[in-house]
This record gives C-alpha cells, structure tokens and sequence, in this order.
C-alpha cells in the first residue's frame, strides 16, 4: 500500500446516461505492468484517459502518489500515452516528434536534441531520426511513439492498444521489448488490450473488465487458472463451464448436480456454497483427460466428436454431450494421433476433482 | 465495352465544350489585348502593347488596382482567419445551437449576390460607412468567410482525432497545442484558403459596384471604361485580372493536392 503509485477509489464516469466506469477501486504499484483487458466498450480506455486527465470522474477520486487528480488538467500530468493511431505529428520528422513533450517542458534546443537522439538510439532507430513520420514502416513510427513518450522520463506510461495495428510477428517483437524496457526502467506501465496473448505475455497483473466494472484483478495465472466468475472464464476462453445445484457439501468439496451428472468439485476456500445453492464450475481444456474407453470412476461426461481445430503442436476438439453442450479439450496433436478417434466416435471425457475450478452461481 | 467507350468520348467531349465555353472569350481578350486594331475585328491588325501602355499610364487604373490588391488583401486575411476560428470551434466543441451557428456562417453565398449588394449599401447607408474601402473589405469578407471556412473544416475532418489530445498529453496547453499542431496541420488549407478568398474578392464585381463610391476596385474601372466607349485596353486590364486569379486559384490548389497526395501514400 505504501508505494502504491495510482489508487482509484469508488471512481464512476458518466456519459450522459451511460455509465462508462462503474464504482472502480484498484491500485497500482510503482514499477508495475498491469494491464486492463476486456471486451470493447467495457470502459478500458475511459480508465486509462482519466489516468491521463483526457476525461474527468463523475464521482470518486483518481489519486497519483497521494495526491488527488481529478482536477488536474491533462498537460501538468506527467502521464505520456501511447496511442492506438499513434498520434505521431504528420508535419514533424521523426526526432522532432520526440522532442515536443521537452520543448513543451521549455527544455534548451540542444539539450533536447540529444535527448531525443539517445532515445531514438536506444529504440534502435537513430538512422532515421530526420526522416518524415509518413515514411516509417509501422515498427518504426510505434518506437518513435513510444520514444516521444519516455523521452520526459516518466514515472508511468499509458499505452492504449499500441499494437493493435501491426502484423503477428512484428507484436511478438515489440511485446518482447516492451516487457525488456519497462524492467530496465523500473517504471509502472498501464497498458490497454482486448488481446489476451498481449496482457498475459507481458503483465504482472491483468484487470479485465467487463460492462464497466472490474470483473477480475490478479496474475496472469490466477485468471487463467482460477477465474472469479463465468464472464472471466468465459472471455479468457479454452474454458468448459458445467452448472447446476449443489447435492451436497463437505466443506472441501461440493457435489454438482447438472444435467450430464453429478460431479465433484474441490473448493478454493473463498466460496462456501450450501445444499440446494445453485452453483457452477469450470475446467479448463488442456486439463480434461480424453479416452476412447469409459473410465472406471471419477468425474466424465461421454461425447461424439464434433470437430478439431489444429494450430501447431496443440489441438482443439470441439465435443458435444449428451444434452447438446458444447465441450472443449485441447490435447497434444502427437497424443491425438495415437487415439485414432475416428473409428470410435464416441470419446470420453474425465478430470481430476482438484483440476475442477468452483465459481458461484451467477 | 462499346458502349462504356462511347459513354466516356462523349463525356470528354462534354467537358471539353465545357472548357471552350468557358476559356474562348478569355482567350480572345487576351489575343485582342495585343491588337492594334480597335475594333476586334477579324483578320487581326499588328501586334501591340499600346493598350498595356495606356492603362499603365491611367492614374484611375494605378488607383483601382491599389484599392483591389489592398481589399482582396485584408479580406483574405480577416476571412481565413475568421473561416480558421470557425471551423475549429465547429471541430471541437459541442453546443447548443450548434447547427444554428453553421448555417448562419454559411448562409452568405446562398444569398443572390445583388441582393446582398443593396442590402449592405442600404446598411452602410445607415451607419455612414458608405462609399469606403473599409466598407468593400467588410462586404467581401462576409462574402468570402464561408469559403475560408469550408476548406479548412474539411482539412480539419481529416485530421486524426487523437493528434490534438496528444499535444496535451505531452505537456502543451490549449493555445500551444492550437498553435503547435492544429494549425501546422492545417497550414495547406490555410494558405488555399488565403489565395482564393484573396481572388474572388479581386474578381468580385456586383458588390464592388454598390458600395465603392469613389474607392474604386479594378472590375468596377472595367465596366466603366467598356460603358463609356469600346477600348482595347479593357482587354488588357482583363487579362491582367484573369492571370492574377489564376494564379491565386493554382497556388491554392496545388497546395491542397501535393498535401493530399503525401498523405495518401503516408496510409499505406
């Protein structure tokens, strides 16, 4: 808590009646990368441009380092923001285009031309630091970007989707030069996505949001693993979801009644559903067991296979049970190869109890 | 394939008779300028620049084109600018009355030109502005705002939203980032929009002619010259008004097109 860098508390923003950012409380620590993921319209954005001072809460307070923000215009922050079209300066070039923020901070001409040279250096794009903007390939201009950015050394940098715009391989790159930059820095990184691959490769924490409201903080892991709810289970995707009334409850584990079954689901310790709750759990697809002859015990359900969808070393069945749900196991495709399913039609799917992930009923 | 090849001749002989429409009797002025003839008649007599001489040495003429260049000068300026603070208040704020407020901007060129010549002679009348070259600088002006207005809002249109937010982002504050990055990015339209308002307030006759008095612009001189008695060098002033417009109509339209094409290559 001590050196928490940025705190919202109870913060809500209002446009006209719509409610873009719902009681939002969460705080982010100096020298973090977080980011906020989540389906477009959830208020990812709206959070980060009040963290820039673009927009202002209705309600609630942003505080940075202790000090309350709301009312401090967007250029006395010190929060550069890596936008989504870059917003690079069509009529600058590209050294030019990093030297604005020193200029605008009445930094001398040649104290900010070799600053803006030895971050163009360090983004391994010197050579074209007298280049016009509109002759940089898309790599280049997201560096210039994000040289403009860091040039003035800020304690945080805002980015918002900057990578949304290039080619796979050219994400992978700057995902890894990201995350290498922002360690050497040591300062806190904010960054925007819908990409679940972006927010997982490169956060120390993920905040997914959903309608407005946080749906889910934790590690990369946590939400992969253990999702809070459906939605977070849902959007993180690869997720079987199974619902249905609580049978009976050991305290350690629960029985789950549904229409495929009954099966047994080991509890976290945060939730303590009762007899007769409605209740749901989740088991993720590359931890479910696939056979081509039925299990002696345990938790499975009996699927046909519906189809396959083949992305490398790893493969996505698509199964249907027996009531018409759809159920997803992803296997190594070396492993698939040795099952010869095709023959069988009928597979069978079974987990461990303690691989099985309980969340409410919602 | 046939027919879409007919379709297309006729359409460039379409717009060709267009041009000779339009562009002959300017031509022909031009030719007649440097004949020594005067009556324009054909064949031609010799060739001569006595008519460039008489009205270079008309002190009506000197004073005309004095009037004009200084009229055609502020109205550029005080139009562009007032057409630049326009379209930029229409670009980034939301008000009530909004709509209001743009079409009163651009109501002036809707309006038959004769009618907005009486109206403002009558006014200027009233408040004893008549007959000034002040006052063809305000009537031009109100004329030529919406002109100004339009090129610029379209440039404006095209510019990424986030451009000015990022100037503030980066530690500039309104007015700097107004100054820094609204109108650098706008500097082609600006400078279009100064050369044709300049040009078409130093064409622009009907309103001239009302409210002038004795400040007399170069179209007005023109008429008067062809009232009084038919002389060539209504031919030269002519083709000296028309390379001026010209000129001005080019500038600002190669301006507006080599900024567009670099832009265009710049998305792909």
């Amino acid at each position: 808590m001590t050196d928490s860098l940025v705190e919202f508390d109870s913060v809500v923003k209002k446009f006209g009646d719509f409610t873009a950012v719902e009681r939002m409380n969460f705080t982010i620590d100096e020298g973090e990368f977080v980011a906020i993921m989540g389906p477009s319209g959830c208020g990812k954005t709206t959070t980060l441009r009040m963290l820039a001072g673009l927009e202002q809460p209705s309600e609630g307070e942003v505080r940075m380092q202790g000090r309350v923000m709301n009312a401090v215009p967007a250029h006395e922050r010190d929060t550069p923001l890596v936008w989504q079209s870059l917003a690079l300066f069509p009529f600058l070039n590209a050294r030019e285009n990093v030297e604005f923020g020193l200029q605008m901070r009445g930094v001398d001409a040649a104290t900010r031309r070799k600053r803006a040279l030895d971050w163009l250096d360090r983004l391994e794009i010197g050579e074209f630091a007298e280049r016009d903007i509109s002759s940089l390939s898309g790599g280049q201009k997201q560096r210039v970007a994000l040289a403009r950015s860091l040039v003035t050394e800020p304690k945080i940098l805002l980015l918002d989707e900057p990578l949304s715009a290039l080619d796979a391989n050219l994400v992978i790159r700057m995902q890894s030069m990201l995350t290498r930059l922002q360690r050497e820095l040591g300062i806190t990184f904010v960054y925007v996505t819908h990409s679940q691959s972006e927010a997982f490769a490169m956060a120390d924490r993920v905040v997914i949001m959903s309608r407005g409201r946080i749906a889910q903080i934790g590690t990369p892991k946590d939400i992969y693993r253990a999702p809070d709810n459906r939605f977070v289970a849902e959007f993180v995707g690869r997720n079987n979801i199974i619902s249905g009334k609580i049978k009976s409850s050991s305290g350690k584990s629960v029985l789950i009644n549904g229409s495929l079954g009954d099966f047994k689901v080991s509890l976290g310790g945060r939730a303590k559903p009762s007899p007769g709750d409605e209740g749901s759990f989740v088991i993720a697809a590359d931890l479910v067991h696939l056979s081509s002859k039925k299990p002696r015990a345990g938790n499975q359900i009996e699927c046909s296979l519906i189809s396959e969808e083949f992305i490398g070393s790893v493969v996505t069945l698509f199964l249907e049970a027996r009531d018409g749900s759809e159920f997803k196991v992803q296997i190594q495709e070396r492993e698939l190869a040795d099952m010869d399913l095709k023959h069988t039609g009928k597979v069978f799917v079974s987990w461990d109890p303690e691989r099985a992930h309980y969340i409410g009923a919602d | 394939m046939k027919p879409d090849r007919l379709l297309k001749w006729f359409l460039y002989g379409y717009l060709g008779l267009v041009f000779v429409f339009i562009f002959s009797p300017i031509l022909f002025s031009i030719i007649f300028s440097f004949n020594s003839d005067r009556f324009p008649t054909i064949p031609l007599g010799g060739f001569t620049l006595k008519w460039y001489e008489t009205i270079w040495q008309d002190p009506d003429v000197w004073e005309a084109a004095r009037t004009s260049l200084l009229v055609s000068f502020s109205v550029a300026t005080i139009a562009t600018f007032l057409g630049f603070t326009t379209a930029y208040t229409d670009y980034r704020y939301r008000f009530k009355l909004k709509p209001l407020y743009l079409a009163l901007i651009l109501l002036p060129p809707t309006i038959p030109l004769i009618i907005m010549a009486l109206a403002m002679l009558a006014w200027f009348a009233k408040i004893g502005l008549s007959g000034q070259v002040f006052s063809i600088i305000i009537a031009h002006t109100v004329l030529t705002a919406p002109f100004a207005m339009a090129i610029i809002r379209l440039r404006l249109s095209q510019m990424d939203e986030s451009l000015e937010a990022a100037a503030w982002n980066l530690g500039a504050n309104q007015w700097r980032a107004l100054r820094r990055v609204i109108i650098p990015f706008c500097r082609p339209a600006i400078v279009s929009s100064f050369c044709l308002t300049a040009a078409v307030s130093f064409d622009e006759f009907a309103i001239a002619w009302f409210i002038s008095g004795l400040n007399k612009t170069i179209p007005v001189v023109i008429l008067e010259i062809v009232t009084g008695n038919i002389d060539p060098q209504v031919n030269a002033i002519g083709s000296f008004v028309f390379l001026t417009s010209m000129t001005l109509v080019i500038i600002a339209q190669v301006v507006l097109m080599t900024k567009n094409k670099t832009e265009k290559e710049n998305h792909d």
